[in-house]
């Protein structure tokens, strides 16, 4: 039930000045990298931008290096390009977990490392043909007045389902953006809000030009529940990173997507290091995921198995890791 | 007042189509997907879901599979595009083609076209595949009729010819 795309012009800009000059001059108009997002939302009638920069002619963003500081990933760097890299499979292991995990093999080819961070943000009331969302009375991510699926709430409920994000943020990793006023870099939690509707930061015409990793991350890993084994979003997706002192944790870091608005760091891991990883600690972390994730149901799934089901997946990833570091 | 937004138009495409290049004027708005359906009239290339979720519009652009369906035609300037038209030579099936007759790995045939560009791209690749890496493979392509099971043992038949 998709309708053919409304026109568009597609700009083709060679680099990063001319693709924010080409945004700028034309207000409204979208970046596209992939396309594996952006494309599939136009054909279901949920946005028509009356122009597309793309990205994918732009060589500066497609370099993947490193150096003493770290690693630098270009925003175009495609997932496919990630998930075989050896050596982020050896240093960033959750970065490759992840990428590996995004969608099917075709898509992932396409799909790029910024299109994956600045992924829409999905729901049942949202990923549907114009048709199904006018039967509906729209919603208050689009076009409606009302968040079907918590209509006592306030705010758009959507769920932000990219799995680079938790990978990158329990990595330490930090983001540089371009736009009309030159380029900034901000860690990539500050990228994102608790807002189905707006959950990204980036003004108007920016647009996330790298990724840099720190030279010496710790240990992680990422793991998602999805419904379908290739191609679905998470249901809830986990990243852990950790380092060992001894016989106790060091330092911990858990991130999650795929639960909330927005993917997230874990509050309250601070408070484990120090500690030994035992039956009790991992019964704390259960429940400082269940507390903090917000999971909405979906169409397979009620927003309860959603809720255990990353409250298992940090449990277990953090229990493996640790095992591992201490072996 | 809203100011005019950019003028949509078309524009030359030109691309190499199952070995042979061809220009097309081409909406900037037009999908890989319709282009090849509607004006090179491959209609072998199949719309399923529309929306880069069932595999059955995959084509081969500069031998990597890629959903059609969300791929914009004009981003194919230059590369190679190649469709189940263009598998078989000189009248004579391919080894993938072959196996999936044989091996019953068609029921509706709907899925197939996707079925076997996907694993084209995997064998051409990786001569050799494990299951795994077969699966891994056609991860993406979804059939409704059966099971995969057919389809899993007419690429590795295909695999054999091939080594």
């Amino acid at each position: 039930m998709t309708a053919p795309l409304a026109d568009f012009h597609l700009a083709q800009p060679g680099t990063v000045d001319e693709a924010v000059a080409a945004c700028a001059k034309h207000p409204g108009s979208r970046y596209v990298a992939g396309g594996t997002d952006l494309l599939v939302n136009m054909r279901r009638g949920i946005t028509s931008p009356d122009q597309l920069v793309d990205l994918s002619g732009i060589d500066e963003l497609t370099a993947l290096a490193t150096d003493a500081q770290g690693m630098t990933i270009g925003a175009g760097v495609t997932i496919a390009a990630l998930a075989r890299n050896i050596l982020i499979a050896d240093k960033y292991r959750a970065l490759a977990q992840a990428a590996a995990a995004i969608a099917g093999p075709s898509h992932r080819t396409m799909a790029t490392v910024g299109g994956n961070l600045c992924l829409d943000t999905r729901c049942i009331y949202y990923n549907q043909s114009e048709w199904w969302r006018s039967a509906n009375a729209y919603c208050l991510k689009n076009r409606g007045e009302t968040c079907h699926v918590a209509p006592q709430g306030q705010r758009c409920h959507a769920a932000f389902s990219g799995d680079l994000a938790p990978a990158l943020l329990v990595l330490g990793a930090e983001i540089d953006i371009a736009g009309s006023q030159g380029q900034r870099r901000i860690p990539l939690s500050e990228l994102y809000v608790e807002d189905g509707k707006a959950h990204l930061t980036l003004a108007e015409g920016e647009l996330i030009v790298a990724v840099h990793l720190p030279a010496k991350p710790p240990a992680s890993r990422y793991e998602k529940v999805r419904t379908r084994g290739a191609i679905d979003f998470p249901l809830a997706g986990v990243a852990v990173a950790l380092t060992v002192k001894g016989k106790t944790i060091g330092a911990l870091r858990i991130a999650l997507t795929g639960t909330n608005s927005r993917p997230f760091l874990l509050d309250g891991t601070d408070a484990f290091a120090g500690k030994a990883l035992d039956d009790k600690l991992l019964q704390a972390i259960d429940r400082l995921v269940q507390k903090q994730v917000q999971p909405m149901r979906t169409t397979l799934a009620s927003a309860n198995y959603r809720r255990l089901a990353a409250a298992a997946l940090a449990r277990r990833l953090t229990a493996n890791l640790f095992a591992e570091a201490s072996a | 007042m809203h100011a005019p937004g950019p003028q949509p138009k078309k524009r030359l495409l030109r691309l190499k189509l199952n070995g042979r290049w061809r220009e097309d004027a081409v909406a900037e708005k037009q999908l890989l997907v319709d282009y090849l359906r509607d004006v090179a009239h491959l209609t072998g290339v199949k719309t399923g879901c529309d929306g880069g979720e069932c595999g059955a519009c995959t084509v081969l652009v500069d031998g990597e599979a890629v959903p059609s369906c969300i791929t914009l035609a004009v981003r194919c300037e230059g590369r190679h595009v190649e469709t189940i038209e263009g598998v078989a030579k000189q009248a004579r099936l391919s080894a993938l083609q072959t196996a999936f007759h044989e091996k019953l790995g068609t029921q509706c045939g709907f899925c197939t076209p996707g079925m076997i560009m996907a694993a084209e791209a995997l064998l051409r690749r990786n001569p050799a595949p494990s299951d795994g890496e077969i699966r891994a493979a056609l991860s993406g392509n979804l059939c409704r009729c059966t099971g995969y099971v057919k389809i899993i043992e007419s690429v590795k038949a295909a695999a054999g010819q091939l080594t």
